[in-house]
């Protein structure tokens, strides 16, 4: 028998009014594995990555955390929403997300940041909460900066404090949404490097990104996006050195 | 110029002061808490739900504070069934009359001000608190209302001193608060100057204690805002 998949996601399809931004896009992640998706802006990558905490409601398709499907009900005029806020909120809280403009709390210092959801959302206890803190603050590297606040700090800064956040839910996958997108062309090494121990030690990442080394040289396997479906997958390797597509072999050319 | 009558009624100018204070400071807390709950309803998608509070808070701001006065102390009156309630004990005293007209003024002001400062909370940052797991009254209460209350914080003070400054229509009600004893003192030594250039004395000195605290909660509360040094 097979281990139930960390995250699962079936046939996804989001309409925009009229506009098709997904058109059935799947995917498997098991424990361990780092996925990327790569694509143009447009494809439809983020949007995907959104849906699978519900920050937008997919229109059909279902997606499994651990095994527990999200449940959905039919809404008004054929949309689909959420049934149970209950536990899409539970399941948000399984699902840490890192955000393109890493939207930390910026009336709070980077600790109480770390500390606010594990005390709030998973109960924690301020002591529980403030030794993960430390340890992740010390790990990414920010723990001199714990007093700061956000906007006290680069944007590298910032963004690892972001994933410290992250992680201080001790979540079951990671979704990363384009983390280095916004940050000055010196500082994406150093949330990079991050990513990669994060990588290395096992955890479960899907990584939206437009940073080809990263999804080359780090991922299990990458997903190319293009026009709202899935136009070609693999390992890195296969997708990177021998494209089957047209498309993937344009886009490529042009990352490069 | 005789600034002796001050000093003999001194005493006066103090109680005068109090129920100023009082006065405005009850008005300042009931209208707080009234604003809160409405400034976020006030975000609410359903012109059902922002559309009567918005009815009110454009009354209440495009209206004169005396004339809202004089809505409840005079014009409530003319009313049989009121006066015949159990309100009536109630409304016929100009304090609470005065009360109630500055309390619905100050919480119709206050609900726009902390109405704006939600409406620009960062997008961004309620997205995380969703993201994390967040329910929505834990997003209002831990992300969205401490956001928004330091945001609103320099207009707030603002409202506050505005309300100070126009609780000097009490006294014309009869009620004897700093501007009715600079009145009582002015019909009884027929010096006006000296009357209500003490009244003004004790406003701004009042004036200055608000400005003062705020200052210490902007240092406070506005330490995100801060460029580094």
């Amino acid at each position: 028998m097979s281990e139930t998949a960390a995250l699962e996601v079936r046939d996804l399809h989001k309409h925009f009014n009229e506009l098709e931004v997904l058109r059935g896009v799947s995917l498997k992640a098991q424990k361990g594995e780092v996925i990327s998706m790569i694509g143009s802006s447009g494809s439809g990558k983020s949007t995907f990555l959104r849906c699978i905490n519900l920050l937008e409601i997919p229109t059909s398709g279902d997606i499994y955390v651990n095994g527990e499907k999200i449940a959905m009900k039919p809404g008004k005029r054929g949309v689909a929403t959420p049934a149970d806020q209950k536990q899409v909120e539970r399941i948000r809280s399984k699902l840490s997300m890192v955000f393109q403009s890493f939207n930390l709390w910026s009336h709070m210092t980077i600790e109480e940041n770390i500390i606010e959801a594990p005390m709030q959302v998973l109960k924690l206890s301020r002591k529980e909460a403030l030794e993960r803190a430390r340890a992740l603050m010390d790990k990414v590297g920010i723990y001199e900066k714990r007093a700061y606040y956000p906007g006290h700090m680069s944007g590298g800064q910032q963004q690892r404090a972001a994933i410290a956040r992250a992680l201080a839910m001790e979540p079951e996958v990671m979704l990363f949404d384009e983390p280095t997108s916004a940050l000055d062309p010196e500082l994406v090494s150093e949330v990079l490097k991050v990513m990669q121990d994060l990588a290395e030690e096992g955890r479960t990442m899907i990584v939206v990104t437009h940073e080809m080394a990263f999804a080359r040289d780090v991922s299990n396997k990458v997903l190319f996006l293009h026009q709202g479906l899935i136009e070609e997958q693999g390992h890195p390797d296969t997708v990177f050195n021998n494209p089957e597509s047209e498309r993937l072999q344009q886009f490529l050319a042009s990352s490069y | 110029m005789d600034f002796s009558i001050i000093f003999d009624n001194f005493d006066l100018y103090l109680q005068g002061a109090w129920t100023t204070i009082q006065l405005v400071f009850l008005a300042l807390i009931i209208g707080l808490i009234i604003a809160l709950p409405l400034a976020i309803l006030r975000n609410h998608k359903n012109p059902l739900v922002w559309g009567p509070i918005w009815v009110y808070t454009f009354f209440f701001r495009g209206t004169p504070l005396l004339v809202q006065v004089f809505l409840v102390y005079y014009g409530f009156g003319q009313f049989e069934a009121l006066r015949e309630s159990f309100l009536w004990p109630f409304f016929k005293e100009a304090y609470w009359c005065a009360l109630l007209a500055f309390t619905l003024n100050t919480a119709a002001y206050t609900t726009e001000i902390f109405r704006g400062a939600i409406a620009n909370t960062p997008l961004g940052e309620i997205e995380a608190a969703k993201a994390y797991g967040m329910s929505r009254w834990l997003q209002i209460r831990r992300i969205i209302l401490p956001s928004a209350l330091r945001r609103a914080l320099p207009a707030y003070s603002n409202e506050v001193v505005f309300m100070l400054h126009g609780s000097a229509i009490a006294g014309i009600i009869t009620i004897v608060d700093l501007t009715g004893v600079a009145r009582i003192i002015n019909s009884k030594y027929y010096s006006p100057f000296e009357a209500f250039i003490a009244a003004g004395l004790f406003y701004m000195a009042i004036t200055f204690t608000i400005v003062f605290v705020f200052r210490k909660l902007e240092q406070r509360y506005h330490a995100h805002l801060r460029p580094r040094s």
